[in-house]
Formats: structure tokens, C-alpha cells, sequence
């Protein structure tokens, strides 16, 4: 079994989610909760920390996807850090560093966020 | 190792997506002991995730009772992975590369896996036959030969 875990944490105005495991089909539904959470509490400002995320399948990618203009129209992102060269490669076959704020670590995406 | 003529592999489970991981773990075994790299293997299992997704989800609408069948060759020059399901089918030649912008406008990603797994394995096909056998067959070649 691979398992797949999402954990939050608030940092001022911004929440950060560490992700860890493998995202596919089956454990895309404990993340996509976690990101609809923080929408329905209106938290707009949103880190994905991927250092600990071994696995990415289309299931995972659908969901910044489905979440990434309810949350720019509010005003907030999605800032993806911490990727393994693995899981970019999946990122960038499907196009997303043209449309995703992809950065190197969390601190860069917290500055970013501070800077507007 | 040298693959000197083909070996098959054959998996079948229910089309539910906890058996994903089982599925990966079966392919990456195989592309691993077939001499495929690690790069090559990762890709590998990835295209067959998502086309076995596809199954499940699309085909079988997450029905346990209907199962999913894998059948692998590995032979000296490539690595040919057969799905197949019973499901409803799709018509694969429909479904253009996704338009990310449009995709996210919309607030509905869909495309995304076809769209990986041509974008991962050297051949895609698709033989639809809705209700009786749907097969998609990935076929990835050897980046480097075994020694």
C-alpha cells in the first residue's frame, strides 16, 4: 500500500500543506478535502510543501486545477515548493510551470505572498 | 540482464482504485528486472496508473465487481503493456491535447492522463470494443540496451 498524507499548518495569513506520500486516484480525495477546506474558511493563501511527496498521477494535478481560479479570483495562489526532480517532470509534461508559481522552498513562497 | 526472447506477465484486479499501488508495484518490478532505468521505470509506471485510472473510472465507474486486466511482454527491444476492461469505452481519438487554460477556467481538468501517457511511452493505442473488450496498449522502448 502506498500511502499518501496531508498535514497544515498557518503561518500569519498563509497556510502551508505538507504533502507526503503518494497522490494518485485513490488518496487524491484526503487532499482535495484539505484544499476545500481552506476555501470554505476562506484561507486563500496557499503553500504546497512537496519535499516528502514521492508520487504524482493526473488525479493529484486535477486538483490545483479545479481550485487555482475559485482562489486567484479571491485574491490568494497556490504556490507549489520543494519539488523533487520526479514529480517536476510530471509538472512540466503537463504544462504547469507556464501557470503555477512553482519555487524552490516554502520561506521564497511566504516572501512572495508578504510582498503583495 | 539480456532479455533474449519475450516474457509475459500477466495481473488481474477489481477495477477500484486501491489497487492502483499494486499495479505500479507489479510494473515497476517487471521494467526493473528487464533492465529499464530507473527514469524509463518511472515513467512507465505512471502511464500505466493513468490509463488503469482511466478504466476505473471512466469505464467501470469505480465498480469493484469488474476487473481490469493487465498483460505485459518484455522482450529485448521494449516493454508492451496491455490494459483491458469490459467498461463503456471512449472515443480516444476525440480527446485532444488539454487546454490547460481553458481547463482551469472552467474549474474542469479532464484530459490529463491520455495527454501523460502519450507524453511518457513511445506508442499509444487504443481498441475499443464497449462492453465486451476495451484494451489500451503502451509500448516503451529501451532508452539502453542490457549489456
Amino acid at each position: 500500500m502506498n500511502d499518501f498524507n496531508v498535514r497544515v499548518t498557518e503561518k500569519d495569513d498563509i497556510s502551508i500543506l505538507y504533502v507526503e506520500g503518494f497522490l494518485d486516484a485513490h488518496t487524491v480525495s484526503a487532499f482535495e478535502s484539505s484544499i476545500l477546506k481552506l476555501v470554505k474558511d476562506k484561507k486563500y493563501k496557499i503553500v504546497v510543501n512537496m519535499q516528502k511527496l514521492e508520487y504524482i498521477s493526473s488525479a493529484g494535478l486535477g486538483v490545483f486545477m479545479g481550485f487555482i481560479e475559485e482562489i486567484r479570483e479571491q485574491g490568494g495562489d497556490i504556490k507549489l515548493t520543494n519539488l523533487s526532480d520526479k514529480v517536476f517532470r510530471v509538472f512540466e509534461l503537463i504544462g504547469f510551470p507556464t501557470l503555477f508559481d512553482i519555487l524552490p522552498d516554502e520561506e521564497e513562497a511566504i516572501t512572495k505572498f508578504n510582498a503583495i | 540482464m539480456p532479455v533474449k526472447k519475450t516474457k509475459k506477465y500477466t495481473l488481474s484486479v477489481p477495477g477500484v482504485t486501491n489497487n492502483l499501488a499494486t499495479i505500479r508495484a507489479f510494473i515497476r518490478r517487471i521494467a526493473l528486472k528487464g533492465g529499464f532505468t530507473e527514469d524509463d521505470t518511472e515513467e512507465i509506471e505512471l502511464a500505466v496508473d493513468e490509463a488503469c485510472t482511466n478504466a476505473m473510472k471512466h469505464a467501470y465507474r469505480f465498480n469493484k465487481e469488474q476487473s481490469i486486466d493487465l498483460e505485459v511482454a518484455l522482450d529485448s527491444r521494449k516493454i508492451t503493456i496491455q490494459i483491458s476492461d469490459r467498461g463503456l469505452g471512449f472515443e480516444a481519438d476525440q480527446i485532444k491535447p488539454p487546454d490547460l487554460k481553458k481547463s482551469i477556467m472552467e474549474g474542469k481538468p479532464g484530459g490529463l492522463g491520455i495527454h501523460l501517457m502519450r507524453s511518457l511511452m513511445d506508442e499509444v493505442r487504443f481498441r475499443m470494443n464497449p462492453g465486451k473488450k476495451n484494451t489500451v496498449t503502451l509500448i516503451k522502448y529501451r532508452s539502453q540496451y542490457p549489456s
